[in-house]
C-alpha cells in the first residue's frame, strides 16, 4: 500500500534572537490511508512545529528542509496558492482551543458554508443543507438552531465538535488534529475520541492525531511515533510501543503516568526536564535524563533502526527482554 | 476539629439583570493535618470557587468555613488576619501568580519580611532553606520567573506558599498546565511535603487518575454539590454514585490495549438553572422517578463514605451503582 504523507527528514529552524533554533531535527515518518497515527512528546518536542510546516503555516522566516509527499505532492515544494488550494480541502487541522480557531463573530452556519462554497462552488442552498449534514455527522443536537448560533453560545466539548465539523467540510482524506482533547474535560474527552473513531470507519478518515497523553493515544492511534528534542525516538504500532516501550523515554513517560492498577505508590518521574531547542545536548538528546546512559551515548546521535518490529534510536536498548536493568 | 472546615457552603455570584448563578450549592468538606484532599469534577462545577472561598477570596453566601477554629472572614480591603496567614494558596498557572520583574528570592522573602517570621540576616538563609525543600538549588534564587520550566515555577509557587509555615495549602489544579513528567515530580513533592510538614492539602484537579496517586481522600463535585466522599483507594474499587462510576470509565489508559473510553452523554446543566431533583438524573442511566423529584442529599454510608444517590441508602451493602439499580429493578417486577 503506498502512503498518504511520506515525511523525509524533516528539519525545521526557527530564528531567535540568540540564532536559530533546531526545533524539528530531521523527522521520517509515513501514515497510511485510513489509520490514527499518533505522535506524542513532551512540550517543546517539535510535534506541533512538525505538522505546522506541512501546511505552510509556520511563523515568517522559519527555514524547512525535507519532504513531505501528500498523495504524489510534496507539500514543501509548493508554492502559495497550489498550497492553500490543498489546506482545507483534502488536508484539514483541528486545533487544541476551539474557541481561538473559530470565529466569534460568525455564527456557526457561516463558518461552516464558507470553504465549502470556496474550495467546491457549491451554492448556498447546497452548501447551507452540507451545513446541517456536517453538524449531524458530529453530533451536534439540534443541528437546526446550532446553525444560527454563534461559538460562544457553546460548551468547549461542542465547540470542539464544531470546530471538527469545519475541518470535515470539504470532505478531506487526512485530517490533522493537534492536542484536539486538551482543553476537555475526561468525560468530554471520551465523546471527542469516540467520534475521531467513528470518522476513521465509517468514512474512512485519515488522522494524524498529535497529543502529549498517552492514554488518548493507547485509545485510537493505529500506530505511533514518540518524539523528543525534534527527533523520534520509537515508533511502530501501538501496542508495540506502548505495551513493551523499547525506548527509556517512551519507558519514562508511560511510569509518569497514574497506573490504574499501582495507585499506592509514588509515580516515576524522569529527572530533569527536556532540553531547550538550542540547548539540545551532544549525543543522545535523552542521554542526561536516561537511567541507562553509558560513555557512548554522549558521542553520537543514535540512529533509528529497526528492532522488534518497531523503530528505535538507542543502541543501548536496556529495555529489551532478558537485559539486566 | 479539622484544620479547615467547610459546612454547607454556598457561593452565588451576581450578574446584571440575570438570576445570580449559584456555583456552590452548599457542600461541606473537611481537610485534616497532613491529610490529601482530592476534590475532583468537570468544569463549570464549581471546584474552584470552593476552593476559593475556602481561603477567603470569595465571599460564601451561605454556611460557614472554619480555619483551626477560627472564621475565615471574606478578604476585604484591609489586612488579612495573621492567623489565616497559615491557610495558603497555589494557583494553576505560575507564571501569572509570580512576579516577572522581581527575583525568585525576593518574591519568597516577601512573606518572611511581612509576617514577621524571620529576622532579616537570616532571611536569605529561609529562602534557600524553602527552595531547597521544594527540590531546587540555591541559586534559583537569584532568578527570574521566565529562566524557570513550567515545573520549576510551581516549584517556586509551592516554596512560597510555605514561607508562612501554612498548615493547610489550597491548590487549585496545581498539575494541570504541566507535562507528564514534571506533573510526576510535583505530585510526589506535594505527597512529600504533607507527610513532612504534616501539611493539609486540598487539591483541586479535573484528573482523576493524577488525584488517585496522590489524595488520600477524594470528594466529587458535581454542579455545586458533592456527589460522592470517599477514602481514595475505595472511590476506585467501588465507586457508589453513578457520576464517579462514569468519571472513572471515561479515563483513557496507556496500556497499548486501544480500548476506547466510555462517554457520559449529555453536558453539566445551566448551574443557574439546575434541574429538579438530583442534579445529576438527566445523565444518569440509572435515573428513576423519584431521581426527578426529589433531592437525594450527602447521606454517610459507611465511615469516611458519603454519597447523594437514592439508589444508595445508609445499612444497604457498598455496592456499585450497576448493581444497584439491576437489583431495584427486579424488585420492582418483582413487585408487580
Amino acid at each position: 500500500m503506498s502512503a498518504l504523507l511520506e515525511v523525509e527528514g524533516l528539519r525545521v529552524r526557527l530564528p531567535t534572537p540568540a540564532g536559530p533554533a533546531t526545533v524539528v531535527d530531521g523527522i521520517d515518518y509515513r501514515v497510511e490511508p485510513g489509520e490514527v497515527f499518533g505522535i506524542a512528546g513532551e512540550s517543546g518536542s517539535g510535534k506541533t512545529m512538525s505538522v505546522l510546516a506541512l501546511m505552510g503555516l509556520l511563523p515568517p522566516r522559519a527555514a524547512v528542509e525535507g519532504s513531505a509527499v501528500f498523495e504524489g505532492r510534496d507539500l514543501l515544494r509548493l508554492g502559495r496558492r497550489q498550497l492553500r488550494r490543498i489546506c482545507g480541502r483534502e488536508l484539514a487541522m483541528v486545533f487544541q482551543d476551539p474557541m481561538t480557531s473559530l470565529h466569534p463573530m460568525l455564527s456557526v452556519g457561516t463558518q461552516l458554508t464558507e470553504h465549502v462554497r470556496r474550495h467546491l462552488g457549491l451554492g448556498r442552498r447546497d452548501a447551507a443543507e452540507r451545513a446541517l449534514e456536517l453538524l449531524r455527522e458530529v453530533r451536534i443536537p439540534d443541528p437546526d438552531s446550532a446553525v444560527d448560533a454563534f461559538p460562544h453560545q457553546f460548551s468547549g466539548g461542542m465547540r470542539q465538535r464544531i470546530a471538527i465539523a469545519v475541518a470535515l467540510a470539504c470532505r478531506p482524506t487526512l485530517l490533522v488534529a493537534d492536542e484536539p482533547t486538551t482543553a476537555l474535560d475526561v468525560t468530554v474527552q471520551a465523546g471527542i475520541i469516540r467520534l475521531l473513531d467513528r470518522l476513521r470507519s465509517e468514512s474512512g478518515l485519515t488522522i494524524v492525531l498529535i497529543t502529549h497523553d498517552l492514554g488518548v493515544l493507547s485509545a485510537i492511534a493505529d500506530r505511533v511515533s514518540i518524539f523528543y528534542a525534534g527527533r523520534v525516538v520509537e515508533a511502530g504500532s501501538r501496542s508495540d510501543v506502548l505495551s513493551r516501550p523499547r525506548h527509556p523515554y517512551t519507558r519514562g513517560l508511560l511510569d509518569a503516568l497514574p497506573h490504574p492498577e499501582a495507585a499506592a505508590t509514588p509515580l516515576v518521574a524522569i529527572q530533569g526536564a527536556p532540553p531547550a531547542p538550542r540547548h539540545v545536548p551532544p549525543g543522545c538528546p535523552f542521554h542526561p535524563r536516561c537511567p541507562y546512559a553509558r560513555a557512548t551515548c554522549r558521542e553520537a546521535v543514535p540512529p533509528l533502526l529497526p528492532v522488534d518490529g518497531r523503530v528505535l534510536a538507542c543502541p543501548v536498548d536496556p529495555l529489551r527482554p532478558g537485559a539486566r536493568s | 476539629m479539622s484544620a479547615l472546615e467547610l459546612r454547607d457552603v454556598v457561593v452565588e455570584y451576581e450578574r446584571r439583570g440575570l438570576d445570580p448563578v449559584r456555583a456552590v450549592a452548599g457542600a461541606s468538606l473537611e481537610v485534616e493535618r497532613g491529610e490529601i484532599v482530592g476534590l475532583v469534577g468537570e468544569s463549570g462545577c464549581g471546584k474552584s470557587t470552593l476552593a476559593r472561598a475556602a481561603v477567603g477570596m470569595v465571599a460564601p453566601f451561605a454556611g460557614t468555613i472554619r480555619f483551626e477554629g477560627r472564621d475565615v472572614k471574606p478578604l476585604t480591603r484591609g489586612v488579612r488576619p495573621h492567623e489565616l496567614a497559615r491557610l495558603q494558596m497555589v494557583f494553576q498557572n505560575p507564571f501569572s501568580s509570580l512576579n516577572p520583574r522581581r527575583r525568585i528570592g525576593e518574591q519568597i522573602g516577601d512573606a518572611l519580611a511581612v509576617l514577621g517570621l524571620v529576622p532579616r540576616q537570616q532571611r536569605a538563609a529561609r529562602v534557600v532553606q524553602l527552595l531547597e525543600q521544594v527540590g531546587l538549588p540555591a541559586r534559583t534564587a537569584r532568578g527570574y520567573p521566565h529562566e524557570f520550566s513550567g515545573g520549576q515555577r510551581q516549584r517556586i509557587a509551592i516554596a512560597r506558599a510555605l514561607a508562612a509555615n501554612p498548615s493547610v495549602i489550597v491548590l487549585d489544579e496545581p498539575l494541570a498546565s504541566l507535562d507528564a513528567s514534571a506533573q510526576a515530580q510535583i505530585a510526589n513533592l506535594l505527597v512529600g511535603l504533607a507527610r513532612q510538614l504534616e501539611l493539609g492539602l486540598l487539591l483541586i484537579s479535573h484528573d482523576l487518575a493524577i488525584v488517585r496517586h496522590v489524595a488520600d481522600s477524594v470528594a466529587v463535585m458535581y454542579l455545586g454539590l458533592i456527589a460522592e466522599t470517599a477514602p481514595t483507594r475505595q472511590l476506585w474499587a467501588t465507586p457508589l454514585h453513578p457520576y464517579t462510576e462514569a468519571l472513572i470509565a471515561a479515563v483513557p489508559h496507556a496500556d497499548g490495549a486501544g480500548t476506547l473510553p466510555e462517554a457520559l452523554p449529555g453536558e453539566v446543566p445551566d448551574p443557574s438553572r439546575p434541574p429538579p431533583g438530583c442534579r445529576f438524573h438527566p445523565r444518569c442511566p440509572y435515573a428513576f422517578d423519584r431521581c426527578r423529584v426529589e433531592e437525594p442529599g450527602l447521606v454517610e454510608l459507611a465511615p469516611g463514605r458519603s454519597a447523594s444517590c437514592w439508589l444508595q441508602r445508609p445499612g444497604d451493602p457498598l455496592l456499585p451503582p450497576a448493581t444497584k439499580a439491576e437489583s431495584r429493578l427486579a424488585r420492582a417486577t418483582f413487585a408487580e
